[in-house]
């Protein structure tokens, strides 16, 4: 059932993306119905949750890492619960009527449910982990959310400085979690509940209290993090009424709250939660005063609401925890009715600035009459919610309970912030609903829709049936969720409205009578005063923030850019090797390495002499390749097909016949791209003469090498010597036939054991051989490579300067023998691709060489009768080879499951042929037949893009000619 | 065998490394591909050499370590060869393509000044 409050929201939101832009109210009537969902589910679980019951769902995601899909429900959760999804209703019911018509409404609905299923995330979840997770979801969330209308740079600066604050935090916090959970030995919520003794003695505690703390304090605004919620009022005002009052800001209390068992009583927890707290208390309620937009009003006084669940948390004593439950909730009721209010004021009269607002009384009365109610609550008159827990607040901070200065503060403090609060709540109606008419707003104000109104009246209701008769309202729920967090602790407390003449009345008194007092003195100053607190408005939390964000994404940055990088991919590839050399002998010297004794006996003098060979042409080709390229080809060219016959030696039949195919289309591959690289021609005078430095660094480089060399030489010889330990070989060899079905263990492993890896490795595969098609299609030559060879233009000229011979005949004359050869080993080589391929499972073979086989024999049509003859003939579809191999693939893997079994699961069994006779037919060869086709399309593709380059440069040579002609 | 085979791995090692610090693109292709050489010869020969027991079973039969040669090494370089080309064709292009873009075919794209 639990599972409904997460999946619902997002799936709804989901959901909600699809529908067509101007169906404002089908949108948020599907958007309602899931907010409605929710709540009434949640209404519906309360018997489960009443007297400490806990509710669990719990699925496995990554078990091995104590990671799982845990949601758990307690009182507190539920009475969280009951308010996102409530308030969420009547967000909901207020945007319909809020979103103009030209607001992308499907988007504003579905990032409103995702947000909502973060939330619930949030509260719900019974998993340290999932929690991080949410929490993050939130965060992000609330940026799209914020940025809404972001054609508005205001949005997007708010959003983003939204999302660094409470980001940034949100890591800090997972770190934090992270360590809570090594500290208990599991992310489990319930067993971290129960282990508060272990973590507030552990040496860590600091470091995870300061980490979880961070997260906590930037999410709900705390100071010195408060300054990101003002600009965050750029969001709409529905936005700002869920997130900024009743949901997001509200997840860090929530945190504090729930880890109050565990985390709190200690000293650490009093100073660091306690001095954030009050001074947020104090100076949000200060700078709120000063405020001319009339949700940077609101926005402050949040923080400073916030300040005061905070500091009732920092207290430790259950009686504070009590109140500040019970004061999450008011505040949610009354903060957001009064943002919804601000909303319809500013969409009825096209403002928001206060100096301008004045006497709307006369226009919109039952507004007037609402937002004054819900404002009383927020400033603590009696008989309205916001009184109550106040009271109680004023009654915990009375009470010693650590002898230090900030303790001894602490009510005074709270009655200056409560007159601030009475001050600038006052300030609200005063400037909003009474004074003089202005003349000059931009539009003539008027009562919103009925429904549009309909939220904040079922709010301030509720301020006021809670602030009247609390006991039997909100009393039991209260009571669930606070026996929830204390368990056994539970204090003793009372609900009601008349306490008697005590010492919290009288600062209630003196708060009320002060902030009326205020207001009074500073209305005029406040009527004309620029935006924000005097001495405090320079000091602006943006510039700050932008200023330490420039400092070091931008000037940090760029200054270690210039010292430590370099454009030069030389010094790049230097450091590289010289970084793996030491990572490779690092280990090797911390271990006492000892070079194993060298055996010169037992070689096999052909074997060396093979060797010789191919160190010939290693060095060869590493002398050769800068001026005779050509030959370097040929050089490695002998090198590769050394490594071959190794492997062939070596009883490596597979590896061997893969290798030699592949060396001829590599070859091809360069010899192709080798007519478009400049001529570098040696000159034996400049050789002599390079500069000392040059002769360095290669000699550096010569070292490098020689020492890159030596140490693999010696790694791969130390392995070597050594008896083979234990390996999973034994595994595939003993059942590679019996499970299998082949005796080939090499293509068995390829096709069947390992197959997912093979799926990736062709995919890999074809994405490189669409890159290099794509690459192609905009290839655009050097100028001193369009013109034709040297070789193709002397020929062409011969027969030009002949009658009787057609351009082209002299290469067809040069090739004309080894073309009909190749001409000829077209169907050989297919046969030989299907030999292969058919024998794969079994022995050498398989696949992968079946399929270069099959390409080569296409190849080698190309170069005998030229890419025009070829493609006169014989259309190859590359693409359709590859997209057939991947999906033959892919389709045999997914065909296991139809048989029960998990995804590339094969069958083996022999089948016999007429004239081919038996041969291995497991299920595992179609999708060896996809990876045939797929080399096939893939190699080939890359083979005639290149080749058709050829083609295209010369029209291009001659475009450009002709536009040179033209230009003179 | 073992110490010839290395000393090949180790000088196509040492010609591969050197070619990749060399200042022109053609350079660093034929060099990664002496790389792969060296570096496929160096997974393969950790499977130990072994003459004349290619992992090819008898049909029906059970295959065991003191019969045959390891064949995992051979599967994991059987793969790294084919992508070892798919890597040497994509290169290719790159530096085809940055050629016609910039004009040289040196791997920064622009001339040094001391070369």
């Amino acid at each position: 059932m639990l599972s409904v409050f997460i999946l619902a929201p997002f799936a709804g939101s989901l959901i909600a993306i699809f529908f067509p832009p101007d169906q404002r109210g089908a949108t948020a009537w599907f958007a309602g119905a899931i907010a409605l969902l929710c709540f009434l589910i949640a209404a519906g679980l309360y018997p489960f949750v009443t007297s400490g019951g806990v509710l669990r769902y719990e699925l496995a995601w990554i078990p091995e890492l104590g990671l799982n899909f845990t949601l758990r429900m307690d009182g507190f959760a539920w009475l969280f619960t009951v308010l996102v999804t409530a308030i969420g209703v009547l967000v909901v019911l207020y945007a319909r009527y809020y979103m103009a018509a030209e607001d992308p409404v499907p988007r504003f609905f579905a990032l409103f449910l995702a947000f909502m299923g973060s939330m619930l995330g949030v509260v719900l979840s019974g998993n340290l982990i999932l929690l991080a997770v949410f929490w993050e979801l939130t965060s992000i969330v609330s940026f799209l959310l914020i940025g809404y209308w972001h054609h508005n740079a205001h949005a997007r600066d708010g959003a983003r400085m939204a999302l660094t604050m409470t980001g940034m935090g949100g890591l800090c916090m997972l770190v934090g979690l992270l360590i809570m959970g090594r500290i208990v030995g599991s992310y489990d919520l319930d067993v971290v509940l129960a282990s508060g003794d272990i973590i507030r003695e552990h040496p860590l505690y600091l470091a995870t209290l300061v980490l979880i703390l961070l997260g906590a304090l930037t999410k709900s605004a705390q100071f010195p993090f408060h300054f990101w919620l003002p600009h965050a009022m750029a969001a709409p005002t529905p936005v700002s009424a869920y997130l900024h009052s009743a949901t997001m800001v509200k997840a860090g209390v929530f945190l504090l709250v729930r880890f109050w068992p565990v985390m709190a009583g200690t000293e650490a927890w009093f100073w660091i939660v306690g001095l954030a707290g009050l001074t947020t208390l104090l100076l949000g309620a200060y700078f709120a005063i000063f405020q001319q937009d009339l949700k940077g009003l609101l926005a402050y006084s949040t923080i400073s609401h916030l300040g005061l669940i905070t500091v009732l948390l920092s207290l430790g004593s259950p009686l504070a925890a009590v109140a500040a439950v019970f004061h999450i909730v008011n505040h949610a009721t009354f903060k957001a009715s009064l943002f919804m209010a601000a909303g319809i004021i500013d969409h009825e009269t096209g403002t928001r600035d206060m100096r301008k607002l004045g006497g709307l009384i006369r226009y919109m009365p039952g507004t007037a009459m609402l937002a004054m109610v819900a404002s009383a609550a927020m400033a603590g008159v009696p008989l309205l919610n916001g009184f109550i827990s106040k009271e109680m607040f004023f009654a915990e901070a009375i009470e010693t309970h650590q002898a230090n200065l900030l303790d001894t503060i602490t009510p005074y403090v709270a009655t200056l912030a409560g007159m601030f609060a009475v001050t600038y709540s006052l300030r609200f109606i005063h400037s909003v609903f009474f004074g003089k008419t202005p003349s000059d707003l931009p539009k003539i104000p008027h009562e919103p829709p009925r429904w549009m109104r309909a939220p904040i009246e079922f709010l301030v209701l509720a301020c006021l049936v809670v602030g009247i008769i609390p006991a039997i309202t909100i009393g039991p729920f209260l009571h669930t969720a606070v026996v929830s967090i204390l368990g056994a602790s539970t204090p003793q407390y009372s609900l009601s409205v008349w306490h008697g003449w005590n010492l919290p009345l009288i600062m209630s008194f003196v708060a009320l009578l002060g902030g009326i007092g205020l207001y009074f003195l500073m209305r005029n100053y406040l009527a004309t005063s620029t935006e924000g607190p005097p001495v405090f408005r320079l000091l602006h939390g943006q510039r700050i923030f932008e200023r330490v964000l420039v400092t070091l994404s931008w000037k940090w940055a760029r200054s270690l850019e210039q010292r430590l990088g370099t454009r030069r991919l030389q010094p790049q590839m230097r450091f590289l090797v010289f970084v793996a050399i030491m990572a490779g002998a690092l280990p090797l010297l911390l271990n006492h390495y000892e070079l194993p004794p060298l055996l010169v006996r037992g070689i096999d003098p052909a074997f060396a002499l093979l060797w010789a060979i191919g160190i010939a042409c290693a060095v060869g080709a590493a002398y050769q390749a800068k001026f005779h390229r050509l030959a370097a080809l040929v050089l490695l060219g002998g090198a590769g097909l050394v490594t071959c016959i190794t492997f062939v030696w070596l009883s490596a039949p597979d590896l061997a016949v893969t290798q030699l195919l592949v060396e001829i289309v590599t070859t091809v591959l360069i010899l192709l791209g080798l007519r478009w690289l400049p001529k570098r021609i040696e000159d034996t005078q400049e050789s002599e003469l390079l500069s000392l430095r040059v002769r360095l660094r290669r000699l550096r480089d010569f070292v490098l090498a020689l020492v890159a060399g030596g140490g693999v030489a010696l790694i791969a010889y130390t392995v070597m010597t050594r008896p083979m330990p234990e390996t999973i070989a034994s595994y595939f060899l003993e059942r590679a036939y019996k499970e299998g079905g082949g005796t080939n263990v090499v293509n068995v492993i390829l096709v069947d054991f390992r197959g997912f890896d093979t799926l990736g490795e062709i995919a890999v595969l074809a994405i490189v051989a669409l890159t290099v098609f794509a690459l192609l299609l905009r290839f655009r030559p050097q100028a001193d490579s369009l013109e034709a060879p040297e070789q193709q233009q002397v020929q062409n000229a011969f027969d030009d300067d002949h009658p009787d011979r057609a351009k082209g005949d002299s290469v067809a004359e040069y090739l004309f023998v080894p073309s009909v050869i190749m001409r000829w080993m077209f169907p050989v080589s297919g046969m030989l691709a299907a030999y292969f391929f058919l024998r794969g499972h079994d022995l050498p073979g398989g696949g992968f060489a079946a399929g270069i086989a099959m390409s080569i024999g296409f190849i080698l049509q190309y170069m005998s009768g030229g890419t025009r003859w070829v493609e006169e003939r014989l259309r190859i579809h590359p693409l359709r080879w590859m997209s057939i191999g991947i999906i033959v693939a892919a389709a045999t893997g997914i065909g296991s499951w139809l048989f029960g079994y998990p995804f590339l699961t094969s069958h083996a069994q022999y089948v016999t042929l007429p004239i081919v006779g038996k041969i291995p037919l497991a299920s595992a060869i179609f999708f060896d037949l996809g990876v045939f086709s797929l080399v096939v399309g893939a190699t080939v593709l890359i083979l005639i893009a290149l080749a058709h380059q050829s083609i295209r440069a010369p029209r291009a040579h001659a475009r450009a000619l002709r536009a040179a002609k033209e230009a003179k | 065998m073992e110490i010839i085979l290395s000393a090949a791995i180790g000088v196509l090692t040492a010609s591969g490394v050197y070619l990749l610090l060399r200042p022109r693109t053609y350079q660093v292709i034929i060099g990664l591909s002496l790389l792969s050489y060296a570096v496929n010869l160096f997974i393969f020969s950790m499977g130990r050499l072994r003459v004349n027991a290619p992992p090819i079973l008898e049909p029906g039969g059970v295959g065991d370590l003191s019969r045959y040669t390891d064949p995992v090494p051979q599967a994991l370089v059987l793969t790294a060869i084919v992508i070892g080309f798919a890597m040497t064709a994509l290169f290719l292009v790159v530096l085809l393509a940055s050629r016609g873009f910039t004009g040289t075919d040196h791997v920064d794209g622009r001339e040094q000044r001391s070369e």
